[in-house]
């Protein structure tokens, strides 16, 4: 039962790990950003996971109801998704300029181009 | 996509829908869930509908990259602007209580400005993002 | 066990199906789509969790922006990730199994998931929710707190956003409005 009670975070952690791992073990930069975006969902998930009451309702002031979900990791959040896209736009354009100056985006070419210089 | 007719009438009718719906989220944002940041990006989703159907040259002459360059940097100096509207008024850097006669007015003036700026900034640069990807040549 | 809490475990099930699927997948154009598929169903786990302002984010980006701006770069870039035979695979998977490990241990006891007692709780977030109805006097707690309270926060980030948006075009540039039938053609 503790295991349910967790879940949530267990998957959030799966999530970071798999990510983790598409960081590592991949060469392809695509691939790299598409592992750090995963791991970036994941940790969305670990803190509004974080903000859930059991019974609340969404934090807008409504009649009737007194229990509210915790408003402040979602405002952290909101605004973190929008930053998390142009920074990884970021990151995409730089893919861009490496496979306009290398041909490539795999990694262990790049490098191999770089030593034979 | 000149020839798909179906998803041009589609999205000739969702676009006005989409920005529509962007405007209420920014402007009702106070009252159900919504603010800048999701209104700026709802925005922005409406325009790159359209540019994936009608073509980037229509969707840039509408909309050039020149103003939104312009726009995307006055939501940010709106937002600043107003913490130094509200220091020059005689309270702390962003205290909206000083912008009007009671504060929660004031805080009711404030929110509004500064969300306005965030949904300026946030969908003039998500456009130029998109521009800047698309508009480019192809590599090589 | 309720309703939500079923959607909630059958939706992050399938996010961590569809982790697996990008892990295995060489199709980078795939990989994109299936992207898009997690983050609409991570909109839905923050619906789920009360967090309806973020889920409307999370729909519009990334469903909607990044999955494009991806696509954008694959159509600029290698439609398929090329098999590395320099790399050994054991060796990351060791490391995250680890690092995995180590974090499972460090949640085991932290407190339930929803439980009102749980030290998130008890401090800053009661002043906003008891008092943000008063002293702000908007309904919308998020935005109050995003505006107002934490207004240098939001004021960071949106430059942050702008900040990105130069980089980016100092990066890739900006192409004039009638160019590309003109004279860029004949250098393809």
């Amino acid at each position: 039962m503790r295991f349910l009670q967790l879940y949530n975070y267990e998957i959030a952690i799966f999530l970071a790990m798999v990510g983790l791992y598409i960081v590592v073990s991949r060469g392809n930069l695509v691939k790299k950003i598409a592992g750090l975006s995963m791991f970036q969902t994941s940790v969305f998930i670990l803190y509004i996971s974080m903000g859930v009451v059991d019974g609340g309702s969404v934090p807008i002031l409504t009649e009737g109801v007194t229990r509210y979900s915790n408003p402040l990791p979602h405002v952290l959040i909101l605004t973190a998704i929008v930053v998390g896209v142009a920074t990884t736009a970021v990151a995409l354009s730089l893919v861009i300029r490496i496979n306009e100056a290398y041909g490539t985006v795999e990694e262990d070419e790049v490098h191999q181009q770089d030593e034979s210089f | 996509m000149l020839h798909h007719t179906v998803l041009r009438v589609i999205a000739k009718l969702l676009v006005p829908v989409i920005l529509l719906f962007a405007l209420y989220v920014q402007f009702h944002g106070e009252y159900s869930p919504g603010g800048g940041f999701q209104a700026g990006v709802i925005f922005a989703s409406g325009i790159i509908l359209y540019a994936l159907v009608f073509g980037l040259d229509d969707t840039m002459r509408a909309l050039p990259p020149g103003v939104l360059k312009i726009l995307s940097a006055s939501g940010v100096l709106l937002y600043a602007g107003v913490g130094l509207d509200t220091l020059l008024l005689g309270g702390n850097y962003l205290d909206y209580d000083w912008l009007a006669d009671s504060p929660t007015h004031g805080q009711h003036l404030g929110i509004f400005l500064v969300e306005l700026g965030v949904g300026i900034t946030v969908a003039s640069t998500m456009l130029l993002l998109y521009y800047a990807f698309t508009g480019r040549e192809q590599g090589q | 066990m309720s309703l939500d809490h079923a959607i909630d475990i059958l939706l992050l099930a399938f996010m961590a199906v569809i982790a697996l699927a990008v892990v295995r997948l060489r199709d980078l154009f795939g990989v994109a789509m299936l992207f898009s598929v997690f983050s609409l169903l991570s909109a839905g786990v923050f619906t789920i969790m009360d967090a309806a302002d973020v889920a409307f984010t999370e729909a519009a980006v990334g469903a909607g922006i990044s999955t494009i701006l991806m696509l954008a770069t694959l159509t600029r870039t290698a439609r398929e990730e090329k098999p590395n035979v320099s790399r050994n695979p054991a060796l990351p998977l060791i490391v995250v199994s680890i690092t995995g490990a180590m974090l499972v241990f460090g949640t085991s006891d932290i407190p339930r998931f929803g439980d009102p007692q749980a030290p998130v709780h008890q401090h800053v977030a009661p002043r906003y929710i008891e008092d943000s109805p008063s002293e702000i006097g908007i309904p919308n707690m998020v935005t109050s707190v995003l505006a107002s309270y934490r207004g240098y926060d939001t004021l960071g980030e949106t430059t942050v956003i702008f900040t990105a948006g130069v980089a980016v075009m100092a990066l890739l540039g900006m192409r004039r409005t009638r160019r590309r039938n003109g004279q860029r053609k004949d250098t393809d």
